[in-house]
């Protein structure tokens, strides 16, 4: 092999449709389903783009979250020692670090839980959609819609008080780049962080009912513990759900016989909402695992201190797993597990929550405005294209 | 069919009650998997097998 054939590609980003991944992932799915690549900051590593081998990274521990911080040029197999992750971030732990701090929240996230939350969620999603249709056409539905959901339905589990909340939603907002720059979504987070600071202090002087005064009265957790566990839970429970409203909406709308199917019987909307789950992805650069111990994988070797970038995106669309076309989309298809929400120990918490919320939103939304259209051409449409969440900057609508 | 769990590794997720709801819930203080019927009739083995699969953290075992 010469110098330059051993020189690993970098990650696919290039998308040719703004529903599908960049063309070059059903290549690798095929011919090098764990193949050789740099990463942005110059680490090099591989890449996983096939389902099989994205699942089986995902669910082997020894594959850990606590991935090395490593500067362009390292080598990938360096043994010096990690550095740990800061108190409470525990989707960057392993076990037993991770398994204490997912243990006290999973209890709060059971599918049970999240289904007593629908009258909630119905009463966000119908307050909102007064607002929008007290309003001339056209609105930004993220803006109107799909980012206030997930931030109110989170200010709710949290326990943010309501005199805070305006001051939470232009944060969240900023903090996921609603048209500002890198520095002032630093400054959104940094605002939220000190923001659920203060909220731990009160919920550990004064105990309400919610998630937050759980947490301080359940566990042993101290104040930063805390403060980062809202945070995080905060951060992954918004951009992400935000953002499928919006795509899932952008998508019904330019699949119209699939909505139509979909009006015509509403039973669809459970496994509608799945689909829009695999065929989106919107976790469109990772996750990211590192090998802690030399595995054999399928037949090949990784050595210990190797990154792997799995790609869900990718996997999501290998027709091994989804027969058919794995590239259409289709409210009917049957329920294959799919891997938008991850696998293994770090497999989304609020899943469940997200669910609850897409199926609540979207029906509402179509129910509500039935004649709900774009109202720019959709290659107008800014897509996020740079973004960890995949999804739509905007998305003007008119009905 | 017999299902066997191995709870310490569960990580809550809830796909299992999500496949099959009449063989297994979660716990209320912490969301890990229980065990409804262990020997589920017929009509339920491939709900079971699905909730095997879908596990994140592989807890389900299934023995015939």
């Amino acid at each position: 092999m010469t110098e330059s054939q051993s020189v690993p590609r970098t990650q696919p980003t290039a998308r040719t449709c703004p529903f599908d991944p960049p063309p070059e992932y059903k290549t690798l799915r095929e011919q090098e389903p764990i193949a050789p690549m740099t990463f942005r900051d110059g680490l090099t590593g591989l890449l996983a783009s096939s389902y099989d081998e994205v699942r089986a990274v995902l669910g082997d521990p020894r594959f850990g979250s606590n991935r090395r911080v490593v500067r362009p040029g390292d080598s990938t197999t360096d043994e010096s020692p990690l550095p740990p992750p800061a108190p409470g971030m525990f989707i960057m732990m392993d076990a037993p670090e991770h398994t204490r701090y997912r243990r006290l929240l999973t209890g709060q996230f059971t599918v049970r839980r999240m289904r007593q939350l629908t009258p909630l969620v119905e009463q966000f999603v119908t307050e909102r959609l007064d607002a929008m249709a007290d309003v001339e056409g056209p609105v930004d539905l993220v803006r109107a819609f799909a980012l206030p959901i997930p931030s109110l339905v989170i200010c709710e589990l949290l326990g943010v008080p309501y005199a805070d909340r305006e001051r939470f939603q232009r944060d969240s907002a900023a903090m996921i780049n609603l048209g500002t720059s890198a520095e002032a979504a630093q400054r959104a987070t940094v605002s939220i962080n000190q923001l659920i600071h203060q909220l731990v202090l009160t919920k550990r002087a004064e105990p309400t009912d919610d998630l937050l005064s759980d947490l301080v009265q359940a566990g042993d957790l101290t104040d930063e513990e805390l403060t980062n566990v809202g945070t995080l839970l905060l951060i992954a429970g918004h951009e992400t759900t935000a953002n499928m409203i919006a795509l899932g909406t952008m998508c019904l709308l330019e699949n119209p016989e699939q909505l139509a199917a979909l009006r015509a019987d509403p039973t669809l909307m459970d496994g509608a909402v799945e689909e829009l789950l695999r065929y989106l992805t919107i976790v469109q650069f990772g996750p990211r695992r590192t090998a802690h111990k030399d595995v054999e994988l399928n037949g090949r070797q990784i050595k210990a201190g190797t990154t792997v970038l799995t790609s869900v995106v990718s996997a999501n669309r290998d027709a091994t797993h989804f027969p058919g076309d794995p590239d259409a989309f289709d409210v009917r298809r049957p329920n294959s597990p799919h891997l938008a929400f991850g696998h293994g120990i770090h497999q989304c918490l609020g899943q469940q929550l997200a669910r609850v919320e897409m199926k609540v939103a979207l029906s509402a939304l179509f129910d509500r405005f039935p004649t709900l259209r774009l109202a720019v051409p959709a290659k107008d449409v800014p897509m996020r294209d740079d973004m960890i969440i995949y999804g739509v900057h905007a998305l003007p609508v008119t009905w | 069919m017999k299902v066997i769990i191995d709870e310490d590794k569960c990580c809550g997720a809830g796909q299992c009650v999500l496949a099959a709801p009449d063989v297994f819930d979660q716990r209320l203080e912490d969301g890990t998997v229980v065990l409804l019927d262990p020997t589920p009739p017929q009509a339920l083995h491939a709900q079971v097998e699905d909730a095997a699969v879908r596990c994140p953290s592989s807890v389900i075992a299934v023995v015939k």
